[in-house]
C-alpha cells in the first residue's frame, strides 16, 4: 500500500507499525512526541516524505483531538489503510495507559518525588530538543515563499507571544497563508 | 447518569474529545472544572497530584483523563474515559485524512497543504515555548533544548534516550551544585 515512490529504507509491516509507536508512546517523556514520530518515521524509515509529514501535522493540530494521536493515525492510515490507523493509535497509546496507572498506583512510596521532578524537568527540556529539529525543517521549508514565513511568525508570536486563542489564530493566519498558496501555484 | 460511573465519564470526555482543537492543554481546564466542582469526582488537590502524574509519565499530556477514569471507576473506568477522550476525535480525523489524501495533487489541496504547513509549525513553536514555561528549568531548560536540538539536527541518528538521560543528569547537576548556594 506504499504508493510513494521514494523507497522506503526499512518497509513497513503492521508489526513494526505497532511497535515503533509503542516505542514512541512509552519513551516519550515529557512531550515532543510529534519529534519523535517525525524521527522514526521519516528520519530513520522514510516511511512518509517529509511533505507527507508537515502536511499531516497540519492537518493533526487543526483538528480536534491530542495532534500526536492524530498524527499517528495519518501515518497508519497511509501506510495500511484504516488497520494501520487503529494499530498506529493503539500502539501509541498502550504504553502510557498502563504506566500512568503503574504511577498513580505508586505514587505514595514515591515520596522521593522531588529530585524525581528534577529529572523529569531535564528530560522535558532535551524532549523539546526533538520538536525544535521538526520546527527546523518545517521553518527552512517556509522560508522559500514570504507568505509562509509570515504564516509561521505570526501564528507562533499570536499564540505563544500574545496569548491569544489557537482557534482565532488559525481562524485569521489560514486562510490568508492558504490564498497566498494559492497565489503561488498559479505561477508556472 | 450520575447513578453509572461509566456513563458519566463518557458523557464528561466525549464533547471534550470534540472540542479539543490544538490538543490536550486546550481542555484541562475544562476537565478540572467537571472533575472538581461538577462530578466531584476529586478534590482539586488530587486533580493537581493527577495533573503532575500524567506529565511525569509517558504519552500524551490527555493520559490524565485515563487517570481520572481510573480513579472513578478502576480499570474498566480508565479504559472508558480513554476510549471517550480519543476515539470521537479520530473518527473526525480519519475522515478527513480520508479525504484529504483523495485530492492529492489538485490546485487546491497543495494550497492549502503549503497554507497549513507553516502554521503547524507555528504551532509547534509556540508549544515548545509553552512546555518550557510550565516547567521549573528556567533558562537552563532552554540551553538544554536548545543543545539537544543543535545534536539532534547534526547528528539525526543519535538517540534521543541518550539526549534525554543527559538532560536528566545537567538538571541534577546543576541542582546539586546550587544546593551549596543559599537559593536554589
Amino acid at each position: 500500500m506504499i504508493e510513494n515512490s521514494a523507497s522506503p529504507v526499512v518497509p513497513p509491516t503492521l508489526l513494526s507499525l505497532f511497535t515503533v509507536f509503542l516505542r514512541i508512546g512509552l519513551f516519550s517523556f515529557g512531550g515532543g512526541l510529534s519529534g519523535w514520530i517525525f524521527r522514526e518515521v521519516v528520519t530513520l524509515r522514510g516511511w512518509i516524505d517529509e511533505d507527507e509529514f508537515m502536511s499531516g501535522l497540519a492537518v493533526a493540530q487543526i483538528l480536534p483531538g491530542a495532534n500526536v494521536a492524530n498524527l499517528s493515525l495519518y501515518i497508519g492510515q497511509k501506510l495500511f489503510g484504516i488497520t494501520g490507523a487503529v494499530v498506529a493509535l493503539v500502539g501509541l497509546l498502550s504504553g502510557p495507559f498502563f504506566v500512568a496507572i503503574a504511577l498513580v498506583s505508586a505514587y505514595s512510596a514515591m515520596t522521593s518525588f522531588d529530585w524525581t521532578e528534577t529529572v523529569m524537568d531535564g528530560v522535558a527540556a532535551s524532549a523539546i530538543g526533538l520538536l525544535l529539529v521538526v520546527a527546523a525543517k518545517g521553518a527552512r521549508r517556509a522560508s522559500r515563499h514570504l507568505g509562509a514565513s509570515i504564516a509561521l511568525i505570526a501564528t507562533f508570536l499570536g499564540v505563544a507571544i500574545f496569548h491569544l486563542s489557537l482557534l482565532l489564530v488559525v481562524a485569521v493566519v489560514a486562510p490568508l497563508s492558504v490564498w497566498a498558496a494559492w497565489q503561488r501555484s498559479a505561477k508556472p | 447518569m450520575k447513578d453509572d460511573p461509566l456513563l458519566a465519564l463518557i458523557a464528561v470526555f466525549v464533547p471534550f474529545s470534540l472540542i479539543s482543537i490544538g490538543g490536550g492543554p486546550s481542555i484541562i481546564a475544562g476537565i478540572q472544572h467537571q472533575t472538581v466542582d461538577v462530578q466531584h469526582w476529586m478534590s482539586s488537590r488530587e486533580f493537581i497530584n493527577f495533573f503532575a502524574i500524567s506529565r511525569a509519565a509517558p504519552g500524551p499530556g490527555s493520559m490524565l483523563t485515563t487517570l481520572i477514569g481510573w480513579h472513578v471507576a478502576g480499570w474498566t473506568g480508565a479504559l472508558v474515559a480513554t476510549l471517550a477522550l480519543f476515539v470521537p476525535s479520530s473518527i473526525i480525523c480519519y475522515a478527513v485524512a480520508t479525504v484529504w489524501r483523495q485530492h492529492r495533487g489538485k490546485r487546491w489541496h497543495t494550497a492549502l497543504e503549503q497554507g497549513l504547513a507553516p502554521i503547524g509549525i507555528g504551532l509547534i513553536l509556540a508549544g515548545a515555548v509553552s512546555i518550557l514555561r510550565i516547567g521549573h528549568g528556567g533558562p537552563l531548560a532552554w540551553a538544554v533544548a536548545g543543545g539537544a536540538g543543535a545534536l539532534l539536527l547534526w547528528q539525526p541518528r543519535l538517540h534521543p534516550l541518550l539526549l534525554f538521560v543527559l538532560g536528566g543528569a545537567i538538571f541534577v547537576a546543576a541542582r546539586l551544585l546550587s544546593s551549596g548556594l543559599p537559593m536554589l
